[in-house]
């Protein structure tokens, strides 16, 4: 699966796209952030917040509860400021 | 009609060409966003605009299709920009075209409204220091979006 950061996420992570294989029991966006936040030192940081964590599942936004599968893209990202 | 885009547009030629030939039209209503020079107090020297490309493009789309069940529109326009801006540059523009003011200008509201809190784009600022940040969503804003009330499909 393919997880995309975006604005202080992806600097706080440290990369922008990262391809990653979670193991069978990861099986919705709540799951995924706390296996994500396990990764690194800088996941845990970036992941802190995560009342400011917006999530996207294959460019939808997806709710904690939302299921994930391998093959999904998951964007992760702070509440947009665009307009 | 959605456009997302690094370069400028003609605030006038889009509207000139808003539901160009469509006499049934009695008004048009349209919004522009510029870059401020200031933010919370700070002097701003330049913009950058971060989005997710294979978000806001059906995002945009679905927020039109959205205004588009809400209200009679003959023609809808919505460009967003990406990449650097400076104090002045236009960000966005929504455009809205109907048989009625009232249908147009709630609309365009609307689209605004919706696209600020919805649409996956992020605003790092850089101060005359030199110092970047990024751009803190307000809550204003969400209760600008709440107002138009049920979040519909997007």
């Amino acid at each position: 699966m393919k997880i995309l950061y975006f604005a202080w996420l992806k600097q706080k992570v440290g990369t922008a796209e990262e391809e990653v294989n979670p193991p069978p029991e990861v099986t919705d966006v709540a799951g995924l952030l706390d296996w994500l936040a396990r990764r690194s030192p800088r996941h845990q940081d970036a992941l802190a917040r995560r009342s400011v964590v917006r999530v996207a599942v294959n460019q939808s936004y997806a709710k904690p509860e939302h299921p994930v599968r391998p093959g999904d893209e998951i964007a992760l990202f702070p509440p947009v400021t665009g307009g | 009609m959605i456009r997302v885009q690094e370069e400028d547009f003609d605030v006038g030629a889009e509207l000139v060409g808003l539901a160009a030939g469509d006499r049934s039209v009695g008004g048009l209503a349209c919004f522009v966003g510029l870059v401020r020079d200031i933010a919370d107090g700070t002097p701003v020297s330049a913009m950058a605009l971060e989005h997710y490309p294979g978000m806001t493009q059906k995002m945009l789309e679905a927020i039109e299709a959205e205004a588009r069940t809400r209200w009679p529109l003959a023609d809808c326009l919505v460009i967003h920009r990406y990449g650097r801006l400076e104090p002045g540059d236009r960000i966005v523009l929504v455009a809205t075209a109907s048989v009625h003011r009232s249908a147009a200008l709630e609309a365009c509201a609307f689209l605004i409204d919706w696209l600020k809190t919805k649409a996956p784009f992020w605003k790092m600022e850089e101060a005359v220091s030199g110092e970047t940040r990024w751009v803190e969503a307000r809550d204003s804003d969400d209760l600008a979006a709440e107002r138009w009330g049920r979040a519909g499909p997007v």
